[in-house]
């Protein structure tokens, strides 16, 4: 097969389809532009969304090209044991967001993660967590749009950097314009059109191996064999596809990188911020665990049609390689038309996740560095156009970011397993610092210090060669444990011997310390039975349970 | 130093001032985004029933014998067209703190 091997058939109508979708973003990015009148109108939706809005733009925020593509390529190298990363991995973290942590999120008002810290502990602490989130964002957003261009030169031929500057230029209008509101009400129209363009992937490629049955026979025959099938199975050891041991998909995958990923990262949890009372933050992530649940239909199954109907997946490089599982399928299976909307889904769930890290960023860098740390007490109007700034700011260093990855394709791994490490310290120092009332400030940013080094040098020890791991992924669940721990001894041992803060200060911030109303801003309706975060979180977590059954 | 921000009381200032803006907020009128998700859905659903419509043998043929466009184009006008009647039976409420100069 020569290079143009996943090359798509797009027509005139597909390429219709994509530019309404296109259209539709920029419109509502630019129709959100009137309700902006203040600076939390523009990186908060001013509080006001309802939380079916929020909770499925939480769960599009994650669903970024990267994130699809790389799943299904998951499915497809080490079959069913992926679904960890959907249930066990993210949804109980979901929940405890919604049901513990939210309250002093919400309830204190702060207008993002970083400033829970800056009140919690002290403002060293917070510029650490500030700087270190805001390079991280455009970083990532970079990688995400590299991952972008690169599928749209396989498929449709297109040179890296129309891709590049496309999409780059399309959510640059959209949240400059429209701000947090145009991000969200985008991931939640992004949402549907994810899944509107992957369905018709999993369904052809069912038919086609024979329904679920059929699959599952096929997959028996195929290089994953048998242990294709099951999620904790022979996990006893680390003898299976994953060569993970139990213990490290519980302790290193379901606590610490799980809850560190979902409960400190910004990019998520200011969805939630957005919600317009308390009841609707908390059920944000809480309605975000259901469709979480349900994703793995449309990447791994895939992956492992893919794996059962494309002879040869699973090279080392060229056109046959685990990432383009999905792409392969779309070329295979999908005549023009739904075609046409698949690429679209692609392109929206690349825009989905870049958003997030972009609003993400162009709020944490005016609220809590420009406002806390380069000019404060200015009027609102100020610090908005200081947003819409940072904004053009953080995608430009994004389109350079992608070029540089361009150059250097191993960049984009060395990013993300970099930054994916830094959130398990972050979530040892915010889980102490909300329930041990004692804590110190200096501890605070001891623990962080001390844990994002920890997590780091293991990276670079592991890179260089000094300490073995059996895989990068052992490797992550390692580190993130060996940072965790660093920064809850720290944060231990610091406090003793360092002052206190006042309770007054601690209010609304600390378990047990008042403060914190979880009903006081009830809506209508809100009371209802089937809308308590409590009940709708512990469904979700029997669910993901539940459905280990039929792959245990 | 850590409390530099902070008002007798253990307020911040900052935080104290979004608040506040937060009563000017234009945030009601933000338009309903169930009316452009009905209406984008509305859209592919029928361009892609038509494409179903006239879908030849080939089309087809690399679907696997399913009539695709078809099935995923009327899925996707009735979920269009539902969207559309949820918002259009059970409108926004109006927020309670109205604000009245716009």
């Amino acid at each position: 097969m020569d290079g143009d091997g996943l090359r798509l058939n797009m027509n005139v109508l597909d390429y219709g389809i994509l530019a309404l979708y296109f259209v539709t973003v920029l419109g509502v990015g630019f129709a959100a532009r009137r309700a902006i009148r203040t600076s939390v109108d523009f990186f908060l939706s001013g509080r006001s969304l309802p939380a079916w809005v929020t909770g499925l733009a939480f769960v599009s925020a994650n669903l970024g090209a990267l994130e699809i593509i790389g799943m299904a390529a998951n499915g497809a190298q080490y079959g069913a044991m992926t679904l960890h990363y959907y249930w066990i991995g993210a949804v109980p973290a979901m929940v405890f967001l919604g049901i513990v942590m939210m309250p002093f999120y919400y309830g204190s008002k702060v207008r993002s993660v970083p400033e829970y810290l800056r009140l919690r502990f002290n403002r060293p602490t917070h510029l650490l967590n500030a700087l270190s989130f805001a390079v991280a964002q455009v970083l990532i957003a970079g990688v995400n749009l590299y991952a972008l261009a690169l599928i749209m030169q396989a498929l449709l031929g297109w040179p890296l950097w129309v891709a590049i500057v496309i999409g780059a230029l399309i959510v640059l209008a959209y949240i400059t314009v429209g701000g947090l509101s145009g991000a969200i009400y985008n991931e939640v129209l992004q949402f549907f059109v994810i899944i509107a363009g992957l369905l018709p992937i999993t369904i052809l490629g069912l038919v086609k191996v024979g329904g679920v049955a059929g699959l599952m026979d096929a997959v028996r025959e195929s290089k994953l064999g048998e242990a294709g099938l099951h999620t904790w199975q022979d996990t006893g050891g680390t003898d299976n596809p994953l060569g993970a041991h139990w213990i490290g998909i519980v302790f290193g995958l379901g606590f610490v990188l799980s809850f560190g990923y979902w409960t400190t990262n910004f990019a998520e949890v200011q969805r939630a911020l957005s919600a317009k009372n308390m009841s609707a933050a908390r059920r944000t992530p809480i309605i975000a665990a259901y469709p979480k649940l349900l994703i793995p239909v449309v990447t791994v199954i895939p992956g492992l049609v893919a794996l059962v109907t494309v002879q040869g997946l699973g090279a080392e490089s060229g056109d046959l390689v685990y990432n383009n599982a999905i792409p392969l399928l779309m070329r295979d299976l999908l005549p023009n038309g739904v075609l046409g909307i698949a690429v679209t889904g692609l392109v929206a769930s690349f825009m989905a996740g870049m958003a997030a890290n972009v609003s993400g960023f162009n709020t944490v860098f005016t609220y809590d560095i420009w406002q806390q740390y380069v000019r404060r007490d200015r009027p609102d109007d100020y610090y908005i156009r200081i947003g819409r700034w940072a904004t053009v700011g953080g995608v430009l260093v994004g389109i350079g970011t992608a070029f540089i990855a361009a150059g250097f394709s191993n960049i984009m791994n060395y990013i993300q397993a970099l930054f994916s490490l830094f959130n398990a310290p972050l979530f040892a120092t915010f889980i102490i610092g909300m329930f041990w009332r004692r804590m110190s400030a200096a501890a605070g940013f001891l623990s962080l210090l001390m844990g994002t080094l920890a997590a780091l040098a293991t990276y670079l020890l592991y890179k260089a060669g000094v300490v073995h791991f059996n895989s990068d992924l052992e490797e992550s669940f390692w580190g993130a444990g060996i940072a965790f721990v660093t920064a809850a001894v720290v944060a231990v041992v610091v406090t003793p011997f360092t002052a206190r803060r006042r309770d007054e200060d601690l209010r609304g911030l600390v378990y047990g310390m008042g403060a914190v109303d979880v009903k006081g801003d009830v809506l209508t309706g809100d009371a209802v039975w089937w809308r308590s975060p409590v009940l709708l979180g512990l469904i979700a977590v029997v669910l993901s349970l539940l459905l280990y059954v039929p792959f245990f | 130093m850590s409390m530099d921000n902070l008002n007798p009381h253990g307020h911040d200032r900052s935080v104290e001032a979004t608040e506040e803006a937060r009563r000017r907020s234009a945030a009601a009128r933000l338009f309903d985004i169930r009316r452009v998700i009905g209406g984008l859905f509305t859209a592919y659903g029928a361009i892609v029933t038509l494409i179903g419509i006239f879908d030849g043998d080939s089309a087809v043929r690399k679907a696997q014998g399913v009539r695709i466009n078809l099935w995923a184009g009327l899925g996707m006008l009735v979920f269009g067209v539902l969207m559309l009647l949820w918002q259009w039976r059970n409108p926004v409420e109006p927020p309670e703190t109205s604000d009245e100069e716009r």
